[in-house]
């Protein structure tokens, strides 16, 4: 035994390495094919990961023995289905930490915070009876959001204000595109009802200080809503070590299909609220006037449900637990570390985003003086790199750091150092392609 | 010629520096124009393109905007094209400009009809970029109904 190794060498994570990671890659025989005449490197898995075999082999699984519409009718094979369905449900509440009955299937992450905002708006429309209440929204109220924030976590609460006449205010970034933590006190008020937040900036990569905003909120009364799109995939999250009472996630992003995503919800608030869609299979009992509506999840679930792409999502959730959701952050991280100095070195790059220090996941935003990232994105896909480019749905967060739009890679378990070097070295080449620097 | 360098040919990335009809210039009083305001929503790219007329021959194409090369190299071929020419004759280079986008690699582009224009041939493989080229062309044709000639 070294002393120069500490005792944390039981409690720090031991990241994957290269080997791991290209023997993973086998499992996604997407990465194996090749663009433009050059092998794919792929970097956008912020944008939407690949999917490995088993996880579609589950949904093929499921149409080729179980297909049955769930919780209706009795033969074998609804029951079955049934099964699945809700075995599904345990396995990703598990994976973030939460209750069976408190996570809610919606199709992606904007539906989540959509169903969210339209129930608080149908309780502040008086729907819901008395436990409603708590969710009912007027003037004078304030819901505040950052200036961080997708557009699926920006737009659905401005709708809220105007249906309700509530205000909504937002905590700023600094220039660097860092959370202005300290001005959240002056912005988080008594009048604060909910406060949304995202976890992780999809644009920067960096890791918000959620036990400090979720004092905050705790302190004036206000609900908490955390956008986990982009840490539920890449770090481990557990929402009541987090205490937040909503959150939303999107199973395209970690492994699982498209068309697959949930809302967490704290059990007691879920129960408490109205519906968003209504229809069947959300009922107790229904007359030509009125209907009751079931406890929660259910009473959210109107209408054949996504069985087949839940079952995959539960599918790529124990993949990823196989691998070990520490490992593949910890992977991450330097494979993050490597895109951002190595960036940062390239003349004429200008990585966005806080300097080192601030905790990020594999994401690496960057502008390349005199080339448009449009431009950018064209000139890495011809040599097989996929980034993402645009504003990546941040428009605020992009004029809040002076630009227009930027060029963003992000990585995932089954990127490797030479995925990096393939981005370093196009990106290095960028400029002499469009005579700009000499 | 990889299609890397087909879609950014010499003369599209000579364009996008010069920037021909950059800054917009207001008309004259007594002269008529039409302006109008175009997004990219994919990369929040924007143009906003004034078209100022003699009866019906355009006189003067002036615009300001941030985008890709592209749509920087297309908005000055249209700008230098355009000076002097009637709004017929323009209406039918649209056409033709447009038609190009939409061949997906199929057409050579005319350089008799488009001149500088025939070089965005090779943009029109790229699906995802004939929004950048068509965005200040798409400015002009709503441009001209709003000077309403
Ligand atoms: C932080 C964040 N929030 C929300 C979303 C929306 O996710 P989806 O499009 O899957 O609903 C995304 C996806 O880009 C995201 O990165």
């Amino acid at each position: 035994m070294s002393s120069a190794l500490p005792t944390t060498q039981d409690t720090l994570p031991r990241p994957l390495n290269d080997a791991e990671a290209s023997r993973l890659r086998a499992d996604f025989p997407i990465l194996g094919r090749s663009v433009n005449g050059t092998p794919l490197t792929y970097l956008d898995s912020g944008a939407t990961s690949q999917k490995p075999t088993c996880v579609y082999e589950a949904e093929q699984h499921f149409y080729e023995n179980f297909n049955a519409a769930v919780h209706r009718g009795a033969h074998s094979l609804a029951v079955e289905a049934t099964d699945i369905f809700e075995q599904s449900r345990t396995d990703v509440a598990r994976f973030i930490g939460a209750k069976d009955n408190e996570v809610i299937w919606t199709s992606n992450a904007t539906e989540a915070l959509n169903l969210l905002t339209y129930s608080f708006g149908n309780a502040s429309a008086g729907l819901g009876g008395e436990t409603a209440r708590a969710f009912a929204l007027g003037p004078g109220d304030e819901i505040v959001v950052t200036e961080l924030e997708h557009h699926a976590n920006l737009i659905p609460w401005q709708e809220l204000a105007l249906r309700t006449g509530a205000t909504l205010k937002y905590i700023p970034v600094d220039e660097a595109g860092a959370l202005r933590m300290d001005l959240a006190e002056q912005i988080v008020t008594p009048a604060t009802r909910i406060l949304a937040f995202t976890h992780v900036s999809n644009v920067l990569g960096t890791v918000i200080d959620v036990p400090a905003l979720v004092a905050l909120a705790r302190s004036v009364g206000a609900l908490t809503v955390l956008d986990g799109c982009q840490s539920v995939p890449h770090l481990p999250v557990n929402v009541k070590d987090l205490s937040v009472d909503f959150m939303a996630f999107s199973g395209h992003k970690m492994l699982g299909p498209t068309g697959i995503g949930g809302l967490y919800g704290r059990a007691a608030l879920l129960d408490a609220m109205p519906p968003f869609l209504t229809g069947g299979s959300m009922i107790t009992s229904v007359t030509m006037e009125k209907a009751e509506y079931l406890p929660s999840p259910m009473r959210f679930e109107a209408g054949t449900q996504r069985i087949a792409q839940a079952h995959g999502l539960a599918t790529a959730v124990s993949y990823l637990s196989e691998v070990g959701m520490d490992r593949i952050a910890a992977w991450e991280e330097l494979l993050g570390e490597r895109m951002l100095t190595g960036l940062g070195s390239i003349p004429g790059v200008r990585v966005l985003g806080p300097g080192p220090g601030a905790a990020r996941i594999g994401t690496a935003p960057f502008i390349i003086e005199g080339v448009h990232p449009h431009d950018v994105g064209q000139f890495l896909d011809s040599r097989g790199v996929a980034v993402r480019v645009g504003h990546h749905c941040a428009q605020p967060l992009h004029r809040a750091l002076g630009v227009v739009s930027s060029t963003r890679a992000s990585t995932y378990l089954y990127n490797t150092t030479s995925d990096i070097d393939a981005l370093l070295n196009a990106v290095a080449d960028v400029r002499g392609y469009f005579g700009v620097g000499k | 010629m990889s299609d890397l360098d087909q879609l950014y040919q010499q003369i599209i990335l000579d364009h996008a520096k010069t920037r021909y009809g950059s800054g917009l210039r207001e008309a004259p009083a007594g002269v008529t124009s039409g302006e109008s305001v175009q997004h990219n929503p994919v990369c929040g790219d924007h143009i906003r393109l004034r078209i100022q007329l003699e009866g019906s021959t355009l006189k003067n194409v002036s615009w300001e905007g941030d985008g890709c090369s592209i749509s920087m190299a297309s908005a000055s071929v249209l700008s230098e094209m355009a000076e002097g020419i009637d709004r017929e004759e323009f209406l039918v280079i649209l056409d033709e400009f447009r038609e190009l986008m939409r061949s997906r690699g199929a057409r050579p582009g005319d350089e008799e009809v488009l001149g500088d224009g025939a070089a965005f041939a090779g943009v029109s493989k790229f699906p995802a970029r004939v929004k950048c080229a068509m965005l200040s062309w798409v400015a002009a044709e709503a441009a001209l109904l709003a000077a309403n000639v």
